[in-house]
């Protein structure tokens, strides 16, 4: 299967204390080089806690941001000038705050007939075909469409954020965290309703969440993504069931499950490592029980071999 | 818009000036067809004619022009040059303002540099260095008012801007592929002209009366032109003899600004979201009670014992069941899940039982909650007040926004045990200390002198258990306090709950979304929905065979861990709205177990086993649930 979604070193760094001339004061690196290609038709789950660098990932891959090494290539085709007028075509998003995704003084036809205006010069006619068209797939009802957006509950403005997506004629969807400010029962009819969209439109995804069995349940890969790079890469059912990495242990065990008793997997501080003086070798080390020197003054990198890839030195099935 | 003007109209004062200026303004634009004596025509004959005399209603001036046709065209003239400048200054202020907004960085801080640099003169005197430049005359007047007060404006629109500029459909435009000239049109701009009117609506009388000033220092309007400004000027040095040359002008002044000031501030209040969304009206020390039925006795099970309670939010003219009758206790050492979706209304619950809920809108209607035998509903402020945080102490969802960013934690530490019992700063600096050891926070000397934005998110929200520990109480209630926490923080916060729960034999109100959560830390669970308790019984029983419908859905809905790649079972509809609550039972919409009978009458919440439960027709425990 051919690849949707190439990414090659790309990283990001944001300069800190900026001033008005001269150079900034610091920098910190958001997301380190990162190397991870998408399948066709495939689900990339992608974890991590806050600031572990899951949303400046997503928004380098749209365009919105530019990456400040690397290369992002789509269908083959490298897309490095950061231009969201190029990448929407191609590539779109679904937003986590589904009503201030929505511009509060525009009707939901304005908004839809945004993508199809400035991005394919449609007419008025094959623009009210499309939208009805897309409407339908994601059952809504076309009355909606001259309303504002502050008539819409979470999960219908959700689904409207989605027609916006699907309205590009995008064929890779980035998610970010599209049910976590839904209610639990909203949140299964949108997950639902993305996986049959994915099936009918041959849309491959990538699915970010803070939510382990939410992105256990629509995903068929995971990469787990801490201090702004990925420490462990497999297969949806494997990665939780048989974590590699310390850090995906750690996750898969704090996550409440129904049967399972309380116990604070860790000990030792639960504090990030400082963005601005980041430590020289692995950025677990200092919560990870099996750290040794080594992991302390080196970076180990991603390493496949199984069927899953993971960046430690003493990985979870070596003993 | 028509809500607008409804608004604007309850507020008298804004009607009023609204209605002065009509008139002044309907004069104005009149006067040309109004019989009046030509105002530039000089009569030296009939100089300084008092007021009601033939021929000259208001008199005459010192070249014995006709005062009241100088007025009126002065009037025009004024108006005229005020609301250019308002509009200039606005436009000019607004795109200088949205460019620095909405581009940032570089380009934000020189733009806003030089602003500042320009409002670092004194107006006027800036005023008059610009008309000294470009030479007197009215136009030139009125491009010193404008340019004085487009720093006004650029920094009203900047700091809109920033907060727009930043919003998710900003980012959903550029991917629609908007060019950024066209986002400031489409998207900016409509979200930030209501700002506009609000800035411009406040300032307009002001710049009348700068120009005014100009004219009055012969810097504006030329003679034998009339504006309001230049006629007093020129009446100035007969004020003690003829004083009617000067006040006739004078008043018109006054009317003129204070109506245009009285119709801004009503235009600004009508405008501003916040006021209308209420944020700004001052709630009541305590959630207002008023009771119809009778008060329900105490029954003595739990320490704390909640029947009947009906919460409702009055709202114009409808009434929003947030509560509607809930039931409940708490015993020592217990831990008590509350489990719903939003708007189910187990916030406004926990929230009642100390009289937390604002009112306006809140009111609690029916019930009572008694702790240790007393009524804490309706009970005095001052016994409320006593009781909050020495008996039942709360831990709210965002520990950032319920700690004061600007003290220490440790002060806020001692405020807080400060306010139930004297002890001195030392004592209360060791406790502080004490309660930091207790929710596990390292190094405890030294985080105590610590500001709250100095911690992560899981040390702020240890701190608000902290908080709610420091006075010992007998009971938390902890509303959804690890939501916003990642997950590894979570199971740290639950694990000290739970431990001090146990050792200090506390009663926890849980309330929570998380079922996961519910079965590691509760002992009994009520589930919610639609501002009633559908479904209550211990933690194990209900988890392993929910009865309700709505229980078993609910938990049918959420993806466990381990399950892998699947379908889930999702609830079509969506919930009820409190203030069209259906007749019968509120869930049966949604149910596929609905027969007739469930939608008409009263169904009650009623012992079944060793629960308690609102259904007609509960799922059969023999069969296997949630799938």
């Amino acid at each position: 299967m051919s690849d949707a979604l190439k990414l090659t070193d790309v990283s990001k760094t944001f300069p800190v204390g900026r001033k008005l001339f001269g150079a900034p004061k610091g920098q910190v690196r958001a997301v380190h080089p990162l190397t991870l290609s998408v399948r066709q038709g495939e689900t990339l789950g992608i974890v991590g806690e806050s600031g572990c660098g899951k949303s400046t990932l997503a928004r380098m891959l749209v365009g919105l941001l530019e990456p400040t090494t690397g290369r992002i290539e789509i269908d083959g085709e490298a897309l490095d000038n950061a231009d969201p007028a190029v990448f929407g075509k191609r590539i779109q998003y679904v937003f986590q705050d589904p009503i201030s995704s929505l511009n509060p003084r525009k009707t939901i036809r304005q908004v839809m007939e945004a993508p199809l205006k400035h991005l394919y010069r449609m007419g008025a006619d094959e623009r009210r075909k499309r939208i009805a068209e897309i409407f339908a797939s994601v059952n809504l009802r076309e009355e909606f469409l001259d309303r504002y957006p502050h008539e819409f509950s979470g999960g219908q403005a959700q689904r409207i954020g989605i027609a916006r997506a699907l309205a590009a004629k995008a064929k890779i969807l980035i998610l970010d965290e599209p049910v976590s400010a839904l209610d639990v029962s909203v949140q299964a009819q949108v997950l639902n309703l993305l996986a049959d969209l994915k099936r009918e439109f041959d849309l491959t995804y990538l699915f970010i969440s803070h939510d382990l069995a939410v992105v256990e349940a629509v995903s068929d890969r995971i990469a787990v993504l801490y201090f702004g790079a990925v420490v462990e890469l497999g297969p949806a059912e494997e990665i939780f069931a048989n974590p590699r990495h310390p850090y995906t242990r750690l996750l898969a065990q704090s996550a409440p499950v129904v049967g399972r008793p309380l116990t604070a997997p860790e000990a030792k501080g639960t504090e990030l490592p400082d963005p601005l003086n980041p430590p020289p070798g692995c950025a677990f080390a200092a919560r990870c029980p099996r750290a040794t020197d080594r992991c302390r003054k080196q970076v180990p990198k991603l390493d496949s071999g199984h069927a899953s890839s993971v960046a430690c030195f003493h990985p979870l099935d070596e003993g | 818009m028509r809500a607008f003007f409804i608004l604007l109209a309850r507020n008298r004062l804004a009607l009023a000036g609204g209605v002065v200026l009509a008139l002044v303004v309907t004069l104005a634009l009149v006067t040309p067809l109004l019989p009046l004596a030509n105002p530039d025509v000089t009569d030296t004959s009939n100089r300084f004619r008092p007021i009601f005399s033939e021929g000259a209603l208001l008199g005459t001036d010192h070249l014995g022009r006709d005062l009241l046709s100088r007025l009126l065209w002065g009037t025009r003239l004024s108006l005229a040059v005020g609301f250019a400048a308002a509009i200039f200054a606005a436009s000019i202020g607004a795109a200088i303002g949205i460019i620095a907004g909405f581009y940032g960085g570089r380009t934000d801080n020189v733009i806003m540099r030089g602003v500042d640099m320009l409002m670092a003169f004194p107006y006027i005197l800036l005023a008059l260095a610009i008309v000294a430049a470009l030479g007197p005359g009215l136009f030139n007047a009125l491009i010193a008012v404008s340019a004085v007060n487009v720093p006004f404006f650029a920094r009203n629109i900047r700091g809109i801007t920033v907060g727009i500029a930043h919003k998710e459909f900003v980012d959903a435009a550029r991917l629609a592929g908007l060019s950024n000239t066209r986002i400031i049109l489409s998207e900016i701009l409509p979200n930030v002209v209501p700002v506009i009117v609000i800035a411009m609506s406040t300032t307009i009388g002001w710049m009348i009366l700068e120009t005014a000033g100009l004219s009055f220092l012969g810097l504006g309007s030329q003679p034998p032109q009339a504006d309001l400004g230049s006629m007093l000027g020129e009446a100035r040095s007969a004020l003690i003899t003829n004083p009617h040359t000067s006040v006739v002008p004078g008043v018109m002044i006054l009317v003129i600004v204070m109506s245009i000031n009285l119709l801004g501030d009503g235009v600004r209040d009508a405008l501003d979201p916040r006021l209308k969304s209420g944020a700004l009206t001052r709630p009541m020390a305590a959630t207002l009670v008023d009771r119809q039925g009778p008060v329900p006795e105490p029954t003595g099970k739990g320490l704390l014992e909640v029947q009947g309670l009906k919460t409702e939010f009055h709202v114009k003219d409808r009434i929003y069941r947030a509560v509607g009758g809930v039931d409940l206790h708490v015993e020592k050492g217990e831990c008590l899940g509350i489990i719903g979706e939003s708007g189910s209304g187990k916030s406004v619950t926990a929230l009642s039982l100390m009289g937390l809920v604002a009112s306006p809108p809140g009111v609690i209607t029916a019930g009572a909650a008694h702790y240790d035998g007393e009524d804490l509903i309706g009970a005095p402020y001052p016994r409320l007040r006593d009781m909050r945080g020495r008996n039942v102490a709360y831990i709210f969802q965002d520990p950032l926004a319920t700690l004061h960013p600007l003290y220490r934690v440790g002060d806020q530490l001692i405020e807080a045990i400060r306010a139930h019992r004297p002890i001195s700063r030392a004592e209360g600096r060791a406790k502080a200390v004490e309660l930091l050891e207790a929710v596990r926070i390292p190094n405890p000397e030294q985080r105590v002198s610590d500001y709250p934005h100095e911690m992560s998110g899981g040390m702020r929200q240890r701190i608000g258990i902290a908080m709610a520990l420091a006075n010992d109480p007998d009971i938390i209630i902890a509303d959804e306090p690890t939501t916003a926490l990642d997950v590894t923080v979570q199971a740290q916060v639950l694990t000290i709950l739970d431990d001090l729960r146990r050792s200090r034999g506390l009663a926890i109100v849980f309330i929570t979304h998380d079922f996961g959560v519910v079965a590691q830390l509760c002992d009994r669970v009520a589930v919610m929905y639609a501002g009633r308790i559908v479904e209550e019984g211990t933690t194990a029983e209900i988890l392993d065979f929910p009865r309700h419908p709505y229980t078993a859905r609910l938990m049918a809905c959420v993806p466990e861990l381990g399950g892998g790649k699947r379908r889930l079972e999702a609830i079509p509809g969506l919930p009820p709205v409190v203030d069209r609550l259906p007749p019968g039972c509120a869930f049966a919409e949604r149910c596929l177990k609905a027969r007739p009978d469930c939608r008409k009458g009263e169904i009650p919440l009623e012992p079944l086993g060793r629960r308690r439960i609102r259904c007609l027709y509960p799922e059969d425990e023999s069969r296997e649930v949630a799938q």
